[in-house]
């Protein structure tokens, strides 16, 4: 491995990497392409444009214009079947100008060697996830959320592989790796063991959840840490969201992972061409792969970069949660059966069934389409308007005449809202089991906070005491709590209004990452979880 | 080296003639030394014995010019393996050629053609045994599956068409095998298995994994290239293999074929330690019948060998812009091959007019221009044959120095690109787009879209769309699949508009294969071989339609029929497709866990079953134990 280790290459590299420090405006396009060009690498750009549902506070932005740059580098002798992605976010300043510098110099250097068996795409792609997601589109020619994007030119057969890498700090001290990808997927655990391999090789501080690795397992804190580490996985697996530019891969059965450089203010610091180095490494190791990734896990949680806890492992104690609702089923079945009275009329069951469901409707589709009508009757902004009409209709939902079965089919009956409890706690072992299968933590975050309150709702338990509990688990209750035991594990405690303000952006970025990535977080609150808690909610005022 | 061989049987029998002959003189010598010695003695006889010696060295120099001239005959074919110089005009002929194209890119590319003409018939009823340039091994498997015409190539590497333009000869990825019977063969299939076998052993080639999945009959896109006009394609066979790896195992018996081997000549060039050091590596063998002269009374056969070769700027490892012979192939080059009736290298120096772009050492002040591609190229020319274009150090070592930087992407007038759009691992389209890049011209365009069992086309999605608007084929031909048996086979010819982009898009559906169907490697993918654009380009000059005319090899292979036209075959890339894998790890482990279930429940029963159960006696107590040992003491029987 000799990368940098010409002098000349390493001055080319710094001076490339004091230009960069400059301030730039927006991207570079025409600067990218000469240098890429200069490499001896196929340029090629694509541009897009997507307009948001409504305006990103967080990263100001609304009607979105970018260029992707990415150049191939030609495996000598490959018929341009098989390739490997290495990208990095071209933000606007210079937060990650570091790895863009770094991607030009390892391109320079990966394009003099002569054994690469697949192409490698350099990506920059502008305003992050949005770029990737077009140019992801493009590449796969899909078009699963509505971006504009002009088609790609050049192309290297399926990619197999992909890393992005995030360099935001000019001072290294520790590579983080994030797995996370969107809707919970995450790559193949040999991608992480890659990862890990290559950094106690080459003696970088490696970190995951940007927390160090503790070999005391046997003590209380060091187990205490790990379990931090992997809640943190669980936290961030549940929200959904890709947490790099590498979750929108994962959707293409591409391995991927964000490789983030973190300073953490210790005193070990790592220079470029070790980062270099490592990455040199691991794409040698990708480049030799005969088949994808497969060998190992893909769903696993990791309290740290050695360990992980297999699917065997963790789904147990999810099942164990699932039983409840199934023994409580039975538990009804049983009860339904025995004495012989007279059976509730369908509409019983179905009228709560409808209406809790077109409320979850309401919940999809009313934050966006009245955001204009509430800007113009209230002094709020887009993204307020949206967040605070999901949490009136969410709110609303709890108020709703619930009984309006009872004009129909007339007076409550005991049986009534037996058979509407049995349906209510099978429809949520089937939606709690459906979700564990594809998004672990989701599935057992929300298990752990309505299964409880499915076993033991009844109308004949105190009102007030219970509606109080009931509310305290509901979805959106349950969102916020995690809002700030997230905070709290990542020891950035905050107090309650910021908190909230945290919470209101988080349910903004939710209805976001739906409609620009096709996250399926919201949908799935909104329209399933939602209005199967209002069951439980008409059960308890049952008449 | 195949003629060589074949020939050392006649050569050892006149080895052996001509031994024989020399012991006979060692024989005689001493009797005419005798009668030399006897002169003195007998002054009588001097005159008569000078009459016998004059005979006898008459005789034995008579003799001895014989045998000279057997000894010339056996020496030369030492050298060189030609028949005796009597024969009046040799019916074969050969002739070696290498094109140097300095890419825009700063590649550089090298052609290599070598073609053996020659006038006989391999279908006449005798069998032709005699060969002296035409490899043996290939006159025989023509003869024997009656083959019309032969194209095989094996391709390491993709051309990059926007970077280096159009190649001499297209080849797609992998390896490649087209034949025409002839209309005596009746059954076509049997005969073509047989072929392929046959191929893989000359070449060295997995070519016998050629079997009726992946082989189609394609109904317009490959004509013969030679004479005769057929065209039932029912004696035509097409197959691609593109995850054959081609290597130095296949270019040894590339090698083989030709009469000078490796040992004179541009094949010299030919080491694989270079060859495979670069960006593309392409090897073909095209057989096919020629006319003899513009009358076309007479027809030859030809062989011709083509060897296609890219080397990178950037892998060469040095800082310097250059690039000579010895660089490229680590050797330079001496001599012509002696049996090459014509041995040539030419630089292709069109874009190089002045000498602004790149500086070209030894210099020579022939040129030639032919007519390639819909373009006149203007080539330095460098006779082999000619003793002095090798200079005083007896070595052509040419030399490129590169003076400017390199250029931008081309614009070819037409290249294609494919690429499977989609995810998930249940349906897919397959997208493939064609680029005129014609300001003013559109041209017909033949797709030849070969496609395994596995993916199943839904041919009803079949779109064709240029500039934003349906283009509807002229001509299709589609032969669905049957599973495991034959290929989907679709032929279209579709019309480019001038400066667009021609996009056909089909969906597919990928088969659920059975568990023995599966490589061993099946998450790598499975692949599906490069579609075929033929088409006739417009040309900006005219072209060349005299085909026996005296042309330079590269320029002379695709037949030309019309003067505003030229023919160009386009190779996309090919398709690596992710079936739906069972995780073959799974049965592994339900065998060990049926088999420690067995183990432990049918164990279990089994010992169960045949165990013999007896009532032990309760152990006796210690007392009684002490008496019986007094008894047995006593003599007594125990208690």
């Amino acid at each position: 491995m000799g990368l940098l280790s010409d002098p000349n290459r390493r001055r080319a590299l710094i001076n490339l990497l004091t230009r960069l420090n400059a301030p730039i405006c927006g991207m570079p396009v025409e600067w990218l392409m000469k240098t890429m060009q200069a490499r001896g690498l196929e340029v090629y750009t694509q541009r897009f444009s997507r307009t948001l549902p409504f305006p990103d506070e967080n990263k100001e932005r609304y009607m979105v214009k970018g260029t992707n740059v990415y150049g191939i580098l030609r495996a000598p002798r490959a018929p341009r079947t098989e390739a490997l992605v290495l990208s990095a976010p071209c933000t606007p300043g210079d937060n990650n100008n570091q790895a863009v510098g770094l991607l030009l110099g390892l391109a320079q250097y990966f394009r003099n060697q002569i054994y690469w068996a697949k192409d490698i795409i350099f990506l920059v792609n502008e305003h992050d996830l949005i770029g990737m997601q077009a140019w992801l589109e493009g590449y796969h020619h899909t078009n699963t959320t509505g971006m504009d994007w002009s088609p790609l030119q050049g192309r290297g057969g399926s990619i197999q592989a992909a890393l992005s890498l995030e360099l935001s700090s000019d001072v290294v001290t520790s590579m983080d790796l994030v797995l996370e990808g969107l809707n919970g997927q995450l790559p193949n655990l040999d991608l992480a063991n890659l990862f890990y391999a290559f950094c106690q090789k080459i003696g970088v501080l490696c970190t995951i959840q940007g927390k160090l690795q503790r070999n005391d397992w046997d003590s209380v804190s060091g187990y205490s840490h790990a379990v931090q580490t992997m809640m943190l996985m669980v936290m961030k697996q549940a929200s959904g969201r890709s947490w790099g530019d590498h979750g929108l891969f994962l959707r293409y059965h591409i391995e991927a992972a964000t490789i983030k450089g973190i300073n953490s203010f210790r005193q070990y610091k790592t220079d470029i061409t070790t980062i270099g180095r490592l990455l040199e490494g691991m794409y040698r190791k990708l480049n030799n792969l005969l088949e994808r990734l497969h060998q190992s896990y893909f769903f696993y949680l990791m309290p740290s970069l050695s360990h992980f806890v297999s699917i065997g492992y963790y789904m147990p104690a999810f099942g164990l949660l699932a039983v409840i609702l199934l023994l409580r089923a039975l538990d009804l079945w049983v009860q339904l059966a025995t004495p012989p009275s007279s059976s509730p009329g369908v509409l019983s069951v179905l009228t709560p069934l409808v209406i809790s469901h077109l409320t979850g409707a309401a919940l999809y589709t009313l934050p966006i389409r009245f955001q204009e009508m509430a800007v113009e009757h209230f002094p709020v902004s887009e993204t307020e308007a949206v967040v605070l009409t999901a949490i009136a209709v969410y709110t609303a939902g709890l108020a709703l005449p619930h009984n309006t079965h009872r004009l129909l089919s007339g007076e409550g009956t005991e049986q009534g809202w037996r058979v509407l409890k049995l349906v209510a706690v099978l429809y949520l072992a089937v939606l709690l089991g459906c979700t564990a299968l594809i998004n672990f933590s989701l599935g057992f975050i929300l298990a752990l906070t309505l299964v409880p309150a499915a076993a033991f709702v009844t109308p004949h338990v105190p009102k007030v005491l219970s509606a109080f509990i009931l509310v305290i688990l509901s979805p959106a209750c349950t969102l916020l709590f995690s809002v700030f035991f997230f905070q709290e594990l990542q020891e950035m405690p905050v107090s309650f209004l910021d908190g909230w303000l945290m919470y209101l952006s988080v349910i903004s970025q939710g209805i976001l990452d739906h409609s620009l990535y096709g996250s399926l977080v919201y949908p799935l609150i909104a329209l399933l979880v939602y209005p199967c808690w209002l069951l439980f909610w008409n059960i308890l005022f049952w008449k | 080296m195949a003629a060589y061989r074949c020939s050392s049987p006649v050569w050892l029998f006149i080895l052996c003639s001509f031994s024989v002959f020399i012991i006979a003189g060692s024989e005689e010598t001493p009797v005419a030394q005798e009668q030399h010695a006897n002169v003195p003695d007998n002054p009588q006889t001097a005159a008569e014995t000078a009459e016998q010696t004059e005979k006898e060295t008459g005789g034995a120099e008579e003799r001895r010019w014989e045998g000279t001239e057997v000894r010339d005959a056996a020496t030369q074919k030492q050298a060189e393996p030609v028949v005796l110089q009597s024969t009046p005009r040799p019916k074969d002929d050969f002739q070696e050629e290498l094109v140097v194209r300095p890419l825009h890119s700063g590649d550089i590319y090298a052609s290599f053609q070598f073609r053996t003409l020659w006038e006989t018939d391999f279908m006449r009823g005798n069998k032709v045994s005699h060969y002296r340039l035409f490899p043996k091994s290939l006159g025989q498997v023509i003869s024997k599956f009656s083959v019309r015409e032969l194209h095989i190539s094996f391709t390491q590497g993709y051309w990059r068409t926007m970077q280096w333009g159009q190649p001499y000869l297209p080849s797609p990825p992998g390896a490649e095998l087209w034949v025409w019977f002839q209309d005596s063969v009746t059954d076509v299939d049997a005969t073509w298995k047989e072929l392929t076998n046959v191929l893989s052993g000359i070449f060295c080639a997995s070519l016998n994994f050629i079997d009726s999945t992946n082989t189609v009959q394609p109904s317009a896109s490959f004509k013969p290239l030679g004479i005769g006009n057929v065209t039932d394609h029912r004696f035509l066979r097409y197959a691609t293999l593109p995850r054959e790896i081609v290597c130095t195992e296949n270019l040894t018996p590339w090698k083989k074929l030709l009469p000078c081997g490796s040992k004179a000549g541009l094949a010299v060039l030919l080491k694989s330690e270079k060859l495979f050091h670069s960006s593309f590596h392409s090897q073909a063998v095209h057989i096919r019948p020629v006319c003899q002269d513009w009358q076309c009374k007479t027809t030859s056969w030809e062989l011709r060998q083509t060897l296609n070769v890219v080397f990178d700027l950037h892998n060469s490892g040095q800082g310097k812009r250059e690039w000579s012979l010895f660089k490229m192939f680590s050797r330079t080059l001496t001599e012509a091959c002696p049996l090459a009736s014509s041995s040539k290298i030419y630089i292709d120096i069109t874009d190089n007019p002045e000498g602004e772009h790149f500086e070209l050492s030894p210099a020579t002040s022939l040129l030639s221009q032919a007519m390639v591609l819909g373009d006149r190229r203007t080539f330095s020319v460098y006779d082999l044959t000619q003793q002095d274009t090798f200079g005083s150090v007896r070595s052509l070592n040419l030399l490129i120095r590169w003076k400017s930087t390199e250029g931008d992407m081309l614009r070819p007038l037409l290249h294609a690109e494919r690429y499977v759009a989609g995810y998930g691992l249940q349906t897919g389209e397959i997208h493939t787009l064609m680029y005129n890049n014609h300001p003013y011209r559109s041209f017909p365009v033949l797709l030849l879209d070969s496609v395994p069992w596995y993916l199943r086309l839904y041919i009803h999605t079949l779109t064709v769309t240029s500039k934003g608007k349906d283009n509807k084929p002229s001509y299709i031909h589609y032969q669905p699949s049957k599973d495991r048996v034959r290929p989907h086979l679709l032929e279209m010819l579709v019309q480019l508009p001038p400066n667009s982009v021609t996009e056909v898009t089909v969906q597919f559906e990928r088969a659920l294969l059975k568990w023995t169907e599966y490589t061993p490697d099946p998450n790598h993918g499975f692949y599906v071989g490069s579609s075929v654009i033929s088409s006739l380009v417009p040309s900006t000059v005219a072209m060349d339609t005299n085909s026996t005319q005296e042309r330079p090899l590269f320029s002379s292979f695709f037949p030309c029929k019309e003067e505003s036209s030229y023919f160009v075959r386009v190779y996309t890339e090919p398709l690596l497709v992710n079936l739906p894998t069972p995780d073959f790890s799974m049965p592994y482990n339900v065998i060990c866990l049926t088999c420690t279930v067995v183990a432990v429940g049918y164990g279990s029963l089994y010992n169960l079953l045949t165990r013999s159960f007896q009532i032990e006696e309760p152990s006796p107590g210690l007392a009684k134990r002490i008496a019986n040992v007094i008894r047995k003491m006593r003599g007594v029987p125990p208690l």
